[in-house]
């Protein structure tokens, strides 16, 4: 160990790190990680004498491999998943879904398109028209529950011999193999705040610093982060994580190339009343549902074993309105006749929810550098046309580690040029990139109304990505529809100002009073399963946030805070961490943070005309169910 | 100076009591709700007393600490990745069975005979740590069975602070009725030590004490030696669980005293 001077950030005084060499230092421990980890640990146990994993930085050791990951456990902090399991399952061919926890095969796949049974819903005029023609021949059709099943579901959906899981169940049962090998070493609660740059190459980490106050200024107990120095990074921190944006500032992203789509994934994890036979859900069964609570919200059931159930919805980016909001939307969600028939009288498990980055290929950032390479979602590696992401994201991990132990044999550095010619080849010659291909303009209708979304999503989907809707993505900023325009409320002006204003002065948030002004009807709580956003938070998220590290979500420039009417960093907030402040600039608690993200993109305005208002930096804690 | 101390802690693991918990009675037992599925801590309590060792350890030059801690050995592999970042410790893992329902007596002389082995082990420089109470659904004995099991007469429960003197004594605060703590005086090593809940707070995540941990963990827990506990005869006829309830209320502007009055007033108009 050493002791070296490196700048955490610039707008930090430098402090004295130690300094830690390894070979591989990894960051973020999610399904890209883990493909990682797997197949780096398969090639090196099977040839443990192979000079390739000798330690190049601790001379007479093994290969030194470490992984940070920011949530307190490496099964918290995740969402779960129905996937295709194609990369996971040629990672393990013989998996038998019954080892892992909450795990199951997929036995059958609906989908649903659920009508508004409340009336509150913002539906166009052809969408209602649409309504009436179900309501009016739901005999026929077969409407139930005020919910259309498609008679056929297009192919590019299916996920037939996939696999229901918990993300978090699945995360532990893949970390329990890795440190059952004792080849690697991974860290929970450990976050990275920033890459160590020499001009554009990476060469390591530099841990977050602990014992500081809220703005980050150390205390009397203060203890610089390590920074760890690595001939290869390998980041997996996902779409809002601390390195991976770093990256993005400094590298920009390709030509072209844009993150602007994203989407609030929220979901509970429902334990169901033991119903009488016929009135059950089986183990396997897969939901999707769009059209409700409101047309730009889908949503999705599937079903785990011992009488479990994962269900949630995705709030889009392009929902402009005010009221993108998702907690409320999903106890709204949950209470449609044609889920509640089974969800009633059930228990709240767990919750939890986090960001998406739906830009898929329009949102690749560079895969590789000198130094460094990135997996998973935060490498634009997420299907918005299969809704898939999990495999994907395991996927590109095993495609890097084969390219790490090709380059380790050879003797070569982790140079760009060594990693493109390697990783980045793999990665494009194989399912993922011709998926991704096909998929790339698969979301341009959207932002024009649902219907046309799902002509051009369907489109794109049918024709393999050969045609799809001309169209641009604008920016995230750009697609909060501005309050004073007076589209966004769907109530009268005066009725909004004075919303509006309630909201300004502290009292009921404006999505939250939109929504009711709209005719949503307010939740009963039950106790159980209805509880208040607070009461998810610690029952069924079990959130938590260790003393000592600095805010992670910080208002650059508060003044632009104050006049700012939409204030969607507020609406949503999976954690209502971010609340009306007294001085009307938004006040944070990280104690209530689930590290979603959300509030990166959820920011209308910009101090510098580039980024958003909102940083949102490394931090530590978060969610700690390991059900989700 | 003291003598350098070989201070073995004994810690089992427990389901995260964040998580959901729910009792069960299977055809083992008693036990938890998909307890396999639960993410695991270090007992609390046990806990508390691993970073007073490490403590103690540090400030008397030469010392050494261990962590004999029973479980199964992918629960105990998970808790380290945790708990290996706190404090330097050697670990001795036993591979046995997850829960606390396990005979208490069973439990001991698997953990008295593992400590016995400890190569290196001074048995007259021994301080024996443990939680006072476990998370375990233990009965809370098992501290004082090993103690006994391994010869040490000298124990104390409900320790809260530990005064090391240069001629090897040592002061010891333990908890008694009324909040207040009983003072003793010990002539000196071995002896056991149940920990309250200590005075120190929990240890931030040190990345280069969990770089040097791990370099022995995962070897240790590689080679975890399989117990079986035998049960004695011990049989459950019933179980309850401790009446509780929760009300959740997020304060941010009480003043600690505010807060104390309404406790205050709660409890005394149940």
């Amino acid at each position: 160990m050493s002791v070296d001077t490196i700048a955490a950030d610039a707008s930090a005084a430098a402090p004295e790190r130690p300094t830690m060499e390894v070979d591989i230092a990894c960051v973020g421990f999610g399904p890209a990680m883990g493909g990682f980890l797997t197949t780096l640990t398969r090639a090196w146990s099977e040839h443990p004498d192979d000079p390739a994993f000798a330690s190049k930085v601790a001379l007479g050791m093994p290969l030194q491999v470490v992984c940070y990951e920011r949530a307190d456990d490496i099964s918290a902090g995740v969402s779960g998943v129905v996937t295709r399991g194609k990369g996971i399952r040629a990672s393990f061919p013989s998996l038998n879904p019954a080892e892992i926890p909450m795990a199951a095969s997929i036995t059958t796949e609906r989908v649903l398109y659920l009508l508004d049974p409340i009336g509150a819903s913002r539906r166009s005029f052809a969408l209602r028209a649409g309504d009436s023609v179900l309501r009016g021949l739901g005999g026929l059709l077969g409407v139930k529950d005020h919910a259309f099943e498609l008679p056929w579901t297009p192919g590019f959906l299916h996920k037939h011999g996939g696999l229901v899981l918990s993300l978090g169940q699945f995360n532990q049962w893949v970390g329990s193999q890795l440190m059952a090998s004792g080849l690697v070493q991974i860290w929970p609660g450990t976050p990275v705040s920033s890459p160590i740059f020499a001009g554009d190459a990476v060469q390591g980490l530099n841990l977050a610093d602990q014992g500081v106050d809220r703005s980050g200024a150390p205390t009397t107990d203060f203890m610089a982060g390590m920074a760890v120095r690595a001939p290869l990074t390998v980041v997996g921190d996902g779409p809002v994580g601390a390195i991976g944006q770093a990256l993005d500032q400094r590298l920009g992203l390709p030509p072209g190339h844009a993150q602007s789509e994203w989407a609030l994934g929220m979901k509970m994890v429902i334990e169901l009343p033991d119903s009488p036979e016929g009135n059950q859900l089986k183990p396997g069964t897969v939901w999707h549902t769009f059209g409700y609570p409101e047309p730009e919200i889908f949503g999705f059931l599937y079903v785990h074993p011992d009488r479990l159930v994962s269900v949630g919805i995705f709030v889009p980016s392009w929902m402009g309105d005010p009221s993108r909001t998702a907690y409320r939307y999903l106890q709204h969600y949950i209470q449609h006749p044609a889920l509640w028939r089974y969800l009633k009288d059930g228990t709240l498990r767990s919750w939890g929810a986090k960001s998406l980055q739906e830009s898929g290929k329009h949102g690749e950032p560079f895969l590789t550098g000198d130094g460094f390479a990135r997996i998973g979602e935060g490498s634009g590696s997420t299907n918005m046309l299969t809704g898939s992401g999990v495999d994907e994201a395991w996927t590109t991990g095993v495609q890097l580690a084969d390219a790490v132990v090709e380059l380790l044999r050879d003797g070569k550095p982790f140079s760009r040029q060594n990693l493109a010619a390697t990783y980045e080849a793999r990665r494009r010659a194989s399912w993922i990139e011709r998926e991704a291909d096909a998929a790339k303009n698969a979301r341009n209708g959207f932002h024009r109304g649902m219907v046309r979304g799902m002509f051009g999503m369907a489109l794109a989907g049918l024709s393999r990505g050969r045609l799809d809707l001309v169209g641009g993505v604008p920016s995230a900023r750009e697609q909060i529809r501005p309050f004073a325009s007076g589209k966004a409320a769907g109530v009268d002006a005066e009725q909004a100002e004075q919303l509006a204003r309630n909201a300004r002065t502290g009292g009921r948030p404006l999505h939250d009073a939109l929504m009711t002004a709209r005719g949503w009807p307010e939740i009963e709580l039950d106790g159980r399963l209805l509880v208040t956003q607070q009461d998810a938070l610690l029952i069924g998220g079990k959130v938590q946030a260790m003393p000592g590290f600095a805010d992670h979500v910080v208002f650059r420039d508060p003044h632009l805070c104050v006049p700012c009417a939409e204030k969607t960093c507020i609406a949503l907030c999976s954690g209502q961490a971010i609340t009306q402040g007294a001085d009307g600039v938004p006040a944070f608690e990280r104690e209530k943070c689930v590290h979603c993200g959300a509030c990166l993109w959820n920011c209308a305005h910009s101090p510098d005309g580039v980024g958003a208002n909102i940083e949102f930096r490394a931090g530590a804690g978060g969610l700690h169910s390991a059900e989700n | 100076m003291a003598h350098a101390l070989h201070i073995v802690v004994c810690a089992g693991v427990v389901p995260d009591p964040l998580q959901t918990l729910e009792p069960v009675t299977g055809p083992n037992g008693p036990g938890l709700k998909n307890e396999m599925v639960l993410p695991a801590v270090l007992d609390p309590w046990a806990a508390c007393a691993l970073y007073e060792a490490a403590h103690l350890a540090t400030a008397v030059p030469g010392s050494k600490v261990w962590l004999v801690s029973l479980g199964p050995k992918a629960k105990l592999q998970q808790v380290m990745m945790t708990a290996g970042q706190k404090v330097s410790f050697e670990l001795v893992p036993i591979d046995g069975p997850i829960g606390g329902f396990s005979d208490a007596h069973s439990t001991a002389a698997a953990l008295a005979e593992a400590i016995a082995l400890l190569p290196g082990l001074e048995r007259e420089h021994l301080l024996l740590f443990g939680g006072w109470e476990s998370a375990t659904r233990g009965a809370g004995i098992t501290l004082q069975l090993v103690g006994e099991r391994l010869g040490i007469t000298e124990q104390f429960q409900g320790v809260d602070q530990i005064a090391m003197r240069d001629d090897g004594s040592f002061e010891v605060l333990e908890r008694v009725e009324g909040g207040k703590h009983q003072v003793s005086v010990c002539a000196g090593t071995p002896a056991v030590l149940g920990w309250a809940t200590g005075n120190l707070p929990e240890p931030r995540n040190n990345p280069q004490i969990g770089m040097q941990n791990m370099r022995a963990i995962m070897p240790a827990l590689q080679k975890a030696k399989p117990v079986t506990l035998a049960a004695n005869g011990l049989r459950y006829a019933a179980l309850s669980l401790p009446k509780q309830q929760r009300e959740t209320r997020l304060e941010k502007n009480l003043s600690p005293d505010e807060i104390a009055q309404e406790l205050v007033d709660w409890m005394t108009a149940e």
